[in-house]
């Protein structure tokens, strides 16, 4: 058939089941938004901001395990999506990000809006293409949404001349990719599964270490049910917080610089570390010479790469997490003794006896972690709970009681400022009204994408955020406390705008709690306001996110308690 | 831990931004590169890379799955039973003993390739252990110029 560039790229949209893309229109994507504004087959959803744009596809992938849609302009456009792109390629979203350039024959003559989009982004896509021609662009389509959603997923940016998208072509959308060079592994190898079992069988301190490629390959049933069959306890790694579910008795928590103490005892004295969609962040593993010195390690991912990066592995496994722990199920529920692994389990039970995770509640101010909890009871598993970067949102993967994979959303590999609003955003369009979707954030982060408000408003997307308000940047604050001598250089936020107000004048609804009290309030009346909402919490200025691993210390020397000197 | 040399194939589609890709991917994750050359297979849509690089065995294990990582990538070819040859030019004042010079190349695989009015160009084409060899007995015929072509190497 034949078509515009522009036509191509909804048709693509729309072959792709997309229903939703987020963008920003300019000079260069013109064809494209005119295209856009003929059709009715997708919604388009204008955001404030790009980089805010690229987040909301994030979001809306992250809670939906669809791919992602982004569209901006040029030279600006595309650099402010860049944190997006990046956001997403550390923590593997599918997404596909299109971009308009300046025409071909302006290319390399710094033109105007021109910046090298595919030169940029080279580092923070699983794949780019500058499309040169109107021939090739239904394949690059094609490969585009193919190859951000197969194997390890990833953001993939399609960066288009203007006058591409203002040619008319011959379109006819492939079936499927041929790529002879991509050829991702999902089955596992057979000889390395039975090894992998057998060392499972023959181990008497094992441990699950689950990881967010278990969340993107929809293995939680399947990993569950391996922690069932073979009572082996579990760690959850940030991205993999609602895996195994809050209140699974074999889930001892999540692992690393502010996992709780049985999480990183386990790892550090077990013996075997079954490793599912993990990658040994360097966050989880403290100082790597001290890290998990007795196991043995079975490490399962799709990315060949990811295996032996960081610790040597004794079972290397490339394949998908669900077809590997399927194909491991019939083994182990014909080998596997729970028993033998009983004083194992009795020892981590007294560890998390001894050092339970906890805080000091008190009734003169609200504790942060309070917050997390209390929201906690009143939406658990109805919510979903997006969050930015810093000490709410380790609070948040500590106290919030996660029960299910998607529920949770947030940067953990890049740990985006400013991402977790226009997540929220996208993950709210994703799941649709009747899911509630929370963003708990705080006085530094929210401020990094508050324009967001206008779009949600615009929208009525009602995205409540929960602002964690110390007047502090709370996780440099609590560095500066603990390892600079509390010079507090640059993170006082004293200064702060109205947040009601704010809210209100975006067309919001704001609210500022100072008790308990009115903070179970506040939630109720925005929840019934179904309007985009701020509740802003006085929380403790001082509080610090414990257990804490200092940077580089080993896994086993937690500090548990700050005492003030 | 100890760092190896190793010679590395890739084996890419020959496309757009290809090099940039595997260029960028060494740059970006701190690794060396001693040489690299590139150019099309015949009668295919592929081209040929020939790395040498050092590293630990971690880091040359990591450089092998990164590079088969990229999407263009089609294979990734490392191990010790690699054929290398490197080939130099070097350009010498026409002054020079231009007999010793000859001698000197074909002991290394080479010869005078061209000769102006004041110089001569000779090549040589070897090992590149070899070659170094070469260029430090050319040293003393006072070279003008020297241009190594990296390394390039076929599976035995």
């Amino acid at each position: 058939m034949k078509m515009s560039g522009a036509q191509m790229v909804c048709e693509a949209i729309i072959a792709e089941g997309v229903d939703t893309v987020f963008g920003y229109p300019g000079g260069a994507i013109m064809n494209v938004y005119d295209e856009i504004y003929k059709q009715n087959a997708f919604k388009h959803i204008l955001t404030r901001h790009e980089q805010a744009a690229v987040h909301a596809a994030d979001g809306y992938a992250r809670a939906t395990g669809r791919v992602g849609v982004a569209m901006v302009t040029s030279g600006p456009g595309f650099t402010n999506a860049v944190t997006g792109l990046a956001t997403a390629y550390a923590d593997s979203v599918p997404m596909v990000v299109i971009s308009g350039q300046v025409p071909l024959s302006l290319i390399g003559t710094d033109g105007f809006q021109e910046v090298d989009a595919v030169g940029i982004s080279r580092a923070c896509t699983k794949h780019n293409y500058l499309v040169r021609s109107i021939e090739e662009l239904p394949r690059v389509l094609k490969e585009a949404f193919y190859i951000a959603r197969s194997g390890r997923p990833g953001p993939v940016l399609v960066d288009i001349p203007k006058d591409i998208t203002g040619e008319i072509g011959n379109f006819e959308y492939p079936d499927k990719v041929d790529l002879p060079t991509y050829k991702p592994r999902y089955k596992g190898n057979d000889r390395q599964i039975k090894k992998a079992v057998e060392a499972i069988v023959t181990s008497k301190k094992p441990i699950l270490y689950i990881g967010g490629g278990t969340v993107l390959s929809e293995a939680s049933e399947l990993v569950r049910e391996l922690a069932e069959v073979t009572q082996i306890p579990a760690v959850e790694t940030l991205m993999a917080r609602g895996v195994m579910g809050a209140s699974n008795p074999l889930l001892l928590g999540m692992v690393g610089m502010h996992g709780n103490y049985s999480s990183n005892m386990a790892m550090s004295e077990a013996d075997l570390i079954i490793s599912l969609g993990a990658r040994f962040d360097d966050r989880v593993t403290g100082k790597l010479s001290e890290f998990a010195k007795y196991a043995d390690v079975i490490h399962v991912d799709i990315d060949p790469a990811n295996i032996g990066k960081i610790v040597d592995v004794d079972y290397p496994i490339v394949g998908d997490i669900k077809t590997v722990v399927h194909r491991m199920l019939p083994m182990l529920r014909e080998k596997a003794n729970p028993d033998r692994y009983q004083v194992w389990r009795n020892i981590l039970a007294r560890y998390d006896e001894l050092h339970p995770l906890s805080y000091s509640d008190s009734d003169e101010v609200i504790k942060p972690q309070w917050v997390i909890e209390r929201l906690g009871q009143l939406l658990g598993e109805k919510a979903v709970i997006t969050s930015d970067v810093g000490q709410h949102q380790m609070w948040t993967a500590q106290f919030y009681p996660f029960d299910r994979p998607r529920q949770w959303i947030n940067s953990g590999g890049l740990g985006t400022m400013g991402y977790g609003f226009p997540a929220a955003i996208g993950a709210q369009v994703g799941v649709g009204d009747e899911k509630i979707v929370v963003n708990i954030t705080g006085d530094g982060s929210i401020l990094m994408n508050v324009q967001e408000l206008v779009t949600a408003a615009e929208n009525n997307i009602p995205v409540i955020n929960v602002i964690l308000n110390n007047h502090f940047l709370g996780m440099v604050r609590q560095w500066q406390t603990f390892f600079y001598d509390k010079r507090y250089s640059e993170t006082d936020l004293s200064f702060q705008p109205n947040w009601k107000l704010l809210a209100e004048a975006c067309g919001g609804k704001g609210f500022d709690v100072e008790s308990k009290e009115q903070f179970d309030k506040a939630l109720q009346d925005a929840i019934d306001a179904k309007k985009v909402a701020f509740i802003n919490v006085a929380v403790d200025r001082f509080e610090n996110v414990l257990p804490m691993v200092p940077a580089g210390g080993a896994l086993y020397n937690m500090m548990l308690e700050h005492k003030d000197k | 831990m100890d760092r190896v040399r190793r010679v590395i194939s890739v084996i890419v589609a020959n496309e757009a931004q290809v090099l940039a890709r595997v260029s960028g991917l060494f740059a970006g994750r701190g690794y060396n590169i001693d040489s690299l050359t590139v150019a099309p297979i015949p009668d295919s849509d592929l081209s040929h890379m020939t790395i040498v690089t050092r590293g630990s065995q971690r880091v040359i294990e990591q450089i092998t799955k990164q590079l088969h990582k990229l999407i263009p990538t089609f294979k990734v070819i490392e191990h010790d039973e690699m054929v290398e040859k490197e080939m130099v030019l070097i350009k010498f004042p026409i002054e020079e003993k231009l007999a010793d010079i000859q001698a000197l190349c074909s002991a290394y695989n080479g010869g005078i390739v061209n000769v102006g009015s004041n110089m001569i160009i000779v090549m040589a084409a070897d090992d590149s252990k070899r070659i170094t060899h070469f260029i430090e007995a050319a040293n003393r015929y006072h070279p003008i110029e020297i241009v190594r072509s990296g390394v390039v190497a076929m599976e035995r």
